[in-house]
């Protein structure tokens, strides 16, 4: 008797959505084992991270906080992977459309108006937008990876980042500290909107969302973004252009990324060397979890969000390191890429050996 | 569902053995047990008088069982020794291996250079070295999967006569092909195998092509009719002076092909696979672009500057030899496919919405009138079977009305059934007077189709020949490069 992997006949529906639930639940599994190996309360330590945030009503705050960057970056990550262009640098567009919207704030900071914030988004998804532009003209014009440029040029802008609070855009008042100046009234939005308690980052990415799911799945460029993913030679067979879908699925995945960031600088108020979150990065791992369609992207929002509160929870009441969360996003990355194989095959027990070639 | 259901199958030493069926009919499945990829639920197989299981290749060609595949597996940068070593079971000496195939050439008449790069080698000569591969393990049961598919006339001669000369000195063949006639010239006996059963055991050379094709499906063959066709409409096709650059290093670039055709008309490109083929119909869809508009014509319309959905919209659809993953998606439901190459025509989207209501109901009227075996308009194209998924992508086309339809391959590697149903569908288009261009390597299937033929050669088009006054013979000639005039400056060599 031995395991064999059997090719399914059609790739099954029940295992793609099947497969990033059980990764997540084998994950906390294995967490429990190695927890206790180390030492600590292995049951206690994963309770913390996975299922406090979700009890704990206080928390719900800190997670729809989380979720919303986590969210919107991962509904443009999922358009690339759709077409197979894989955009890593998504935490360097953060920052640059991030950066892109404290310059209108510092140029509009003895001015009042409800333009202000409109403008500010806008430029933070063109910011973000006109980097990722970057790898997707180089890989258009030279062939070069998007994957190796578009996660090089996250340093590029984390050099800018701190060039720019260190050096020009530094608070005159901030007492030397390596930060921009605080954001007026005019420049931020409020916490909760209105009487539903909810922060408006989650609203935009709940909108988003929605978005997203239309063109997904009703549009004609939806359609042709998939039959780049899946068949390139078919897509231009299909009258689409391929150039055109990489400009697109980068510029969006960017200009998301730069609304993400513009968001989460409302929210902090300033630009410091603290910014960069990784947001980016764990927004990858968001998209693939969703498997990269926009309603499951909102869900592994969530998930990871709670991860994130949960570290902190954890290290505090467990005493496991904060990095504990960021291992544990890891690890579902790998354990959802490694059970994609059962979309497609199917494990059986074979009495007799038989080997399986290619013919 | 079985693939394969209590089939008998016996082959003598010596004999060359027909294994008919149409697609799906599971002669693969029967082959891939006998060379061990599979394995048989129950049953016995008895190997030189002894009951033996085989399981795996490498048992297979230990027992002197060799198979030569309908798809090659060589590495285009490597030379043909290269290429046989890396699928030897033992390690052996360049030196002494060259010598080897040298020696198993020379005993057959097998004409290749043993150091030429795989990649400046036509189709007959990559088989060749399949051939050898096998040869080279001393078989005393070969087995050939539709060997004659990308042959010329006279490489399918010269391949008969090679597996003749093995026959004779006691080697078996085992010979699977949908080409009855050939059957009929080389085989001393047939199995013929339908929804997984052997369904008649015969001799070929008492049978005709036809009454086998019937045994085949079951039922009487219906010949595509042609009618009287209403040539002598407007030009409504019309290529002046298209020349296009190699898509790449083992590409061929097209040389100032030219021609016109009529409405109600069927125009027929012959030529062996690679000869730019691929290149002509990717110019002619759309997918790459003429250097001028005024190069390619549909309707007096110069369109050699627009890309594939505007020619479709102008009334040019098209069909390229690959099924799955050039004319389909084999990851998207057939819905979804009809919406690839039809939302223009049959306004299946509205302002960049997709009507997927529409794009069903059109799937399902093509599933419909093509006698599509599937599922429904839901079922993934990739689990049709080949000949299924043709029907379904000639429907798709024919069903848009074009006013010219070309089509590569139509019917290649589809059973008889469907091959006759996907002719017919043909002829039907062009005496509704679309005009219709078939690029094809099957010469039977041309000269039974076509009005007018024309033989491509390294990318460049002979001048047409009326069907009528052609015979297969000048057609093979033309094939490995003559040309009846003589007048061409560069003659390729023609392969030996």
């Amino acid at each position: 008797m031995r395991l064999m992997l059997e090719k399914r006949l059609e790739p099954s529906r029940v295992m793609l959505v099947a497969t990033p639930i059980l990764s997540v639940v084998a994950i906390m599994m294995i967490g429990i084992v190695i927890f206790d190996l180390l030492g600590y309360d292995g049951f206690d330590a994963v309770w913390q991270l996975f299922v406090t945030p979700v009890i704990d009503l206080y928390k719900w705050r800190d997670v729809a906080d989380k979720a919303a960057p986590l969210i919107l970056i991962a509904l443009g990550l999922s358009i690339g992977n759709r077409a197979k262009i894989w955009n890593i640098g998504a935490e360097g567009q953060y920052i640059v459309g991030a950066v892109a919207a404290a310059g209108i704030a510092f140029m509009t900071q003895s001015f009042t108006g409800n333009w202000i914030i409109p403008l500010m988004l806008a430029a933070g998804m063109v910011g973000g937008g006109a980097y990722a532009a970057v790898p997707a003209g180089l890989r258009i014009r030279y062939g070069v990876s998007e994957v190796l440029s578009s996660l090089m040029l996250v340093y590029v802008s984390l050099q800018l980042l701190s060039y720019l609070i260190t050096g020009p855009w530094k608070d005159p008042h901030g007492m030397n500290f390596p930060q921009t100046a605080q954001l007026t009234d005019a420049q931020t939005l409020p916490h909760e909107l209105g009487s539903t308690g909810l922060p408006p980052g989650l609203l935009i990415a709940l909108f988003a969302t929605i978005i997203f799911t239309i063109i997904v799945d009703k549009t004609v460029f939806g359609f042709s973004i998939r039959a780049i993913g899946e068949a390139p030679h078919a897509a231009r067979y299909g009258g689409f252009h391929a150039d055109g879908i990489v400009w697109l699925a980068l510029i969006i995945s960017g200009a998301m990324a730069g609304l993400a960031g513009t968001l989460e600088l409302m929210q902090l108020t300033r630009l410091n060397l603290g910014f960069p979150s990784g947001y980016g990065f764990t927004a990858i791992i968001v998209s693939l979890l969703g498997r990269s369609h926009p309603l499951g992207v909102f869900i592994a929002g969530i998930v990871l969000a709670i991860t994130y509160v949960g570290g902190q929870v954890a290290q505090t009441v467990v005493h496991v390191p904060n990095a504990t969360a960021g291992l544990f996003q890891a690890l579902i990355l790998f354990a959802i890429l490694a059970s994609d194989i059962l979309v497609r095959y199917r494990i059986r027990l074979k009495s007799s050996a038989v080997s399986e070639v290619r013919s | 569902m079985l693939a394969n259901d209590r089939v008998n199958l016996k082959v003598a030493p010596g004999e060359i053995h027909a294994l008919l069926g149409e697609n799906g009919a599971g002669k693969s499945t029967l082959v891939k047990m006998i060379y061990g990829i599979l394995a048989p639920d129950s049953g016995t197989l008895l190997w030189e008088g002894r009951e033996t299981r085989i399981s795996n290749p490498r048992a297979a060609r230990k027992l002197g069982i060799g198979m030569v595949f309908q798809h090659f597996s060589l590495f285009e940068a490597m030379d043909v020794v290269e290429n046989i070593a890396l699928g030897l079971d033992t390690a052996i000496s360049r030196k002494a291996l060259d010598q080897e195939i040298r020696a198993v050439m020379n005993k057959y008449g097998l004409n290749l250079d043993p150091r030429r790069i795989i990649a400046t080698l036509s189709v007959g000569e990559r088989q060749r070295i399949e051939i050898v591969r096998a040869l080279l393990l001393n078989p005393r049961l070969l087995i050939m999967d539709e060997p004659t598919s990308v042959l010329t006339p006279q490489e399918v001669d010269d391949l008969f006569g090679t597996l003749r000369r093995l026959a004779s000195e006691g080697c078996s063949i085992l010979y699977i092909s949908h080409k009855l006639h050939e059957i009929v010239a080389l085989c001393d006996r047939a199995t013929i195998l339908r929804g997984g059963q052997v369904v008649a055991t015969c001799d070929p050379k008492l049978e005709t092509p036809r009454t086998m094709g019937e045994m085949m499906i079951g039922s009487d063959l219906s010949d595509p009719a042609r009618g009287t066709a209403q040539i002598g409409g407007n030009v409504r096709l019309s290529v002046r002076g298209l020349s296009v650059p190699k898509p790449d290093d083992f590409g061929v670039a097209l040389n100032k092909v030219n021609f016109d055709v009529r409405g109600g008309e069927i125009f027929g490109i012959a030529g062996v696979a690679g000869n730019g083929q691929n290149e002509l119909l990717d110019a002619l869809s759309g997918e790459t672009l003429a250097s001028r508009a005024d190069i390619i014509n549909v309707d007096k319309r110069a369109i050699g500057r627009l890309g594939p959905t505007a020619r479709r919209k102008y009334g040019l659809c098209a069909v390229p030899e690959e099924r799955n993953g050039h004319a389909a998606i084999g990851n998207f439901t057939l819905a979804e496919n009809a919406i690839l190459s039809a939302r223009t025509r049959l306004n299946l989207e509205r302002q960049g919405f997709i009507d997927s209501k529409a794009s069903v109901s059109f799937a399902r009227k093509i599933i419909q009138r093509f006698s599509v075996k599937a599922l429904g308009p839901q079922a993934l194209a990739g689990s049709l079977s080949g000949g299924n998924l043709q029907k379904f992508i000639m429907g798709r086309e024919i069903l848009q009305e074009p006013s010219v339809l070309v089509v590569s391959q139509p019917t290649w590697g589809v059973d008889a059934g469907s091959a006759s149903a996907i002719h017919q569908a043909i002829i039907d288009l062009a005496n509704k007077g679309s005009a219709v261009v078939v690029i094809s390597q099957d010469l039977d299937e041309l000269l039974r189709l076509c009005d007018r033929l024309s033989v491509i050669n390294l990318g460049r088009l002979s001048e047409p020949r009326t069907t009528n006054d052609v015979t297969v013979e000048e057609l093979g000639l033309m094939m490995g490069g003559h040309h009846a005039s003589g007048a061409e400056g560069d003659v390729h060599a023609p392969h030996a």
